[in-house]
Order: structure tokens, then C-alpha cells, then sequence
């Protein structure tokens, strides 16, 4: 038992740019020893996926597209990683999409096209996914997905992507009760707010990480790399009796009441 | 001035893939320069990095050209 994950494949979904906090857990799960796999939504984003990913020392990454709105593009994304790579042992979904201007102002102002937006990228996508990958982790697997306290609490702005993260925390229990069975975990990550190009599109985002830096029992902001150890962690052995669980690291954030 | 231009020509080449005799100072990063929504929000976040300063969403609007940027950057310091 330990952190080492050599010898393990982890495919890792929604690195963005060097920011993004999937990049954070990238590099972890690199330092862990473990082999990746990316996927990327977009022509814009495969570039900076790419360029990233030859950043990595020793071998060259598998880099394959995958738009999780699609239940076709997803099938074709693991019937390559299957094909490429045979057995995978993890997933770190890291996707989340949510119309700019709806996340700002009154939450009561989402349309319903809006709303099941969020709700088809930021959540159910998991779902699509977990359902597609769980053939693959043959040696039992770990899932792990990025959520936020928006989701268990009301935080201004974060409006509709808070009621998307509430059901990507319910969607995380069912498949970890679906997949226990089968060797699979899967768990959630709340970080604290960090400064990626998602976050950018939250309203006065700058404000919020001020708040945390001043007011978080850590006193100060979260990190890329705090959250990808606690992913390697929860990917790897030592965190074999945790499913349907969720981690705050958020430098305490969340334990206080304001 | 020259310093700041240089500094944004840098980052402004780096993430955008345009050649520097494009970034002048009334070019406009959507209509001149290939910048989608998604480029400028990370332009605005390499120049508070290169900077050492935070851009308001409001002012982050108003950046329209290099010169804005330029112009917005000076008169921070």
C-alpha cells in the first residue's frame, strides 16, 4: 500500500490550460509514477492539452478528443483508450460549463435551456462517463469528479452551477453504490476557489479568493497541487475504504458558518 | 511605456500565436488579433500574473486593444 501508482493508467478529462485544476492533479498523478491519458472537448483546447502534456517527462501521453454531450463521442473515446491502452484504473473528471451570464445576479433568472446546460456538461456527463469507463477498469478503479461548496450552500453568483454541483454530490453516492460491487470508487474533491479560466467566468471571482485568503482557518487560498495530492490519494490504495465521499480542500473554508 | 508594451507584446504573442509586427497598440485583440472570449479572459489573467495586480471584471471589459491594456496597466502603477 502507498501513494506509488506506478504501473497504473489514469485518464484525466477538462485540462483547460496550466491553470487548470485538472492539470494540478495531471501533475500529481505524474509524480505518482502513474502512466495519462487526456481528452479534451474542442480544437482550441487540443493544442494547449498537447503542448501541456509534452511538458510531462518520459513517453508521450495519449491525447483523444471526447465532447461528453455527446453519448457517441463518449463510447468512441473509451473504445480508443481501450484499444490503446487496455486497462485504465481511474478517472479525473474535471468538467464544468455554465453560460457566463447566468452566472451572476439572481439564480431565479436561469432559463431552462441554461439550466439543463449545466446540468448535461457539469453533471450528468460524470454519469455517461463512469457508465462507458467502468469495462475498462478491470483491476477496480477510482473515479474522482471536482464539485463546490455552491453545491451544498449558497454562494453569490455561482447560481446554476451550484445546483448542477448539488447533483453531480447525488450522482457521485449513486455510482459509488452502483459500482462498489465491481472494485470501482468513486469520490468528489470540494475545492476552494482558484484562479482558473472557469472561474474567471464567475462574477467579482477576485473577491471570493480575497475572502478565503483572509477569513479560511488556513488563511489562504487553495491550490492546483493541493487538490491533485488529495486525487492521488484518493486514486490511489490508501483510500481504498472511501466511496461516496466527498473531500473539502479548501483550507478549512467550509467549517465556518459566514 | 515601452517597457509595459514590450512586456504585453511578449505575453500577447505567446498566447495568441500572432506575429509581433501585428500587436500594435490600436489593434484589437477579437477583430485584429484572432483573440476568442476564452483568449482574452487568459490574457487578462497572464497580464495580473505579469503584473502583479488584479483586474476587475468591469475594467477587464474595457480592454478591448494592446493600447487599452497598456494604457490600463500604467496607470495601475
Amino acid at each position: 500500500m502507498g501513494f506509488s501508482l506506478e504501473g497504473k493508467t489514469y485518464v484525466v478529462m477538462g485540462v483547460a490550460n496550466k491553470r487548470s485544476i485538472a492539470w494540478g492533479i495531471a501533475r500529481s498523478l505524474h509524480t505518482a509514477g502513474a502512466k495519462l491519458i487526456f481528452t479534451y472537448a474542442g480544437e482550441r483546447l487540443e493544442k494547449s492539452v498537447r503542448e501541456l502534456s509534452d511538458t510531462l517527462e518520459g513517453g508521450k501521453s495519449l491525447v483523444i478528443p471526447c465532447d461528453v454531450t455527446s453519448d457517441e463521442d463518449i463510447r468512441k473515446c473509451f473504445e480508443e483508450i481501450k484499444a490503446q491502452a487496455g486497462v485504465i484504473h481511474g478517472i479525473a473528471h474535471c468538467i464544468a460549463f455554465a453560460n457566463k451570464e447566468e452566472l451572476t445576479g439572481e439564480y431565479m433568472n436561469t432559463t431552462r435551456d441554461g439550466f439543463l446546460l449545466a446540468q448535461n456538461i457539469s453533471s450528468y456527463s460524470l454519469t455517461a462517463v463512469a457508465k462507458e469507463a467502468q469495462g475498462l477498469m478491470a483491476e477496480g478503479g477510482s473515479i474522482v469528479t471536482l464539485t463546490y461548496l455552491g453545491g451544498e450552500r449558497v454562494v453569490s453568483n455561482y447560481n446554476v452551477m451550484g445546483v448542477a454541483k448539488a447533483s453531480l454530490d447525488a450522482s457521485v453516492k449513486y455510482l459509488a453504490n452502483d459500482l462498489g460491487p465491481k472494485g470501482i470508487r468513486v469520490n468528489s474533491i470540494s475545492a476552494g476557489p482558484i484562479r482558473t479560466l472557469s472561474a474567471k467566468g464567475i462574477s467579482d471571482f477576485n473577491s471570493v479568493l480575497n475572502v478565503i485568503e483572509e477569513h479560511s482557518p488556513l488563511r489562504k487560498t487553495t491550490t492546483p497541487e493541493e487538490v491533485g495530492d488529495t486525487a492521488v490519494f484518493l486514486f490511489s490504495d490508501m483510500a481504498r475504504g472511501i466511496t461516496g465521499e466527498n473531500i473539502h480542500v479548501d483550507s478549512g473554508y467550509h467549517i465556518l458558518s459566514r | 511605456m515601452a517597457e509595459v508594451l514590450e512586456r504585453v507584446t511578449k505575453i500577447v504573442v505567446d498566447r495568441l500565436g500572432v506575429d509581433e509586427s501585428e500587436v500594435k497598440l490600436e489593434a484589437s485583440f477579437k477583430d485584429d488579433l484572432g483573440a476568442d472570449s476564452l483568449d482574452v479572459v487568459e490574457l487578462v489573467m497572464e497580464l495580473e500574473d505579469e503584473f502583479g495586480m488584479e483586474i476587475s471584471d468591469d475594467d477587464a471589459e474595457k480592454i478591448v486593444t494592446v493600447g487599452d491594456a497598456v494604457n490600463y496597466i500604467q496607470s495601475t502603477m
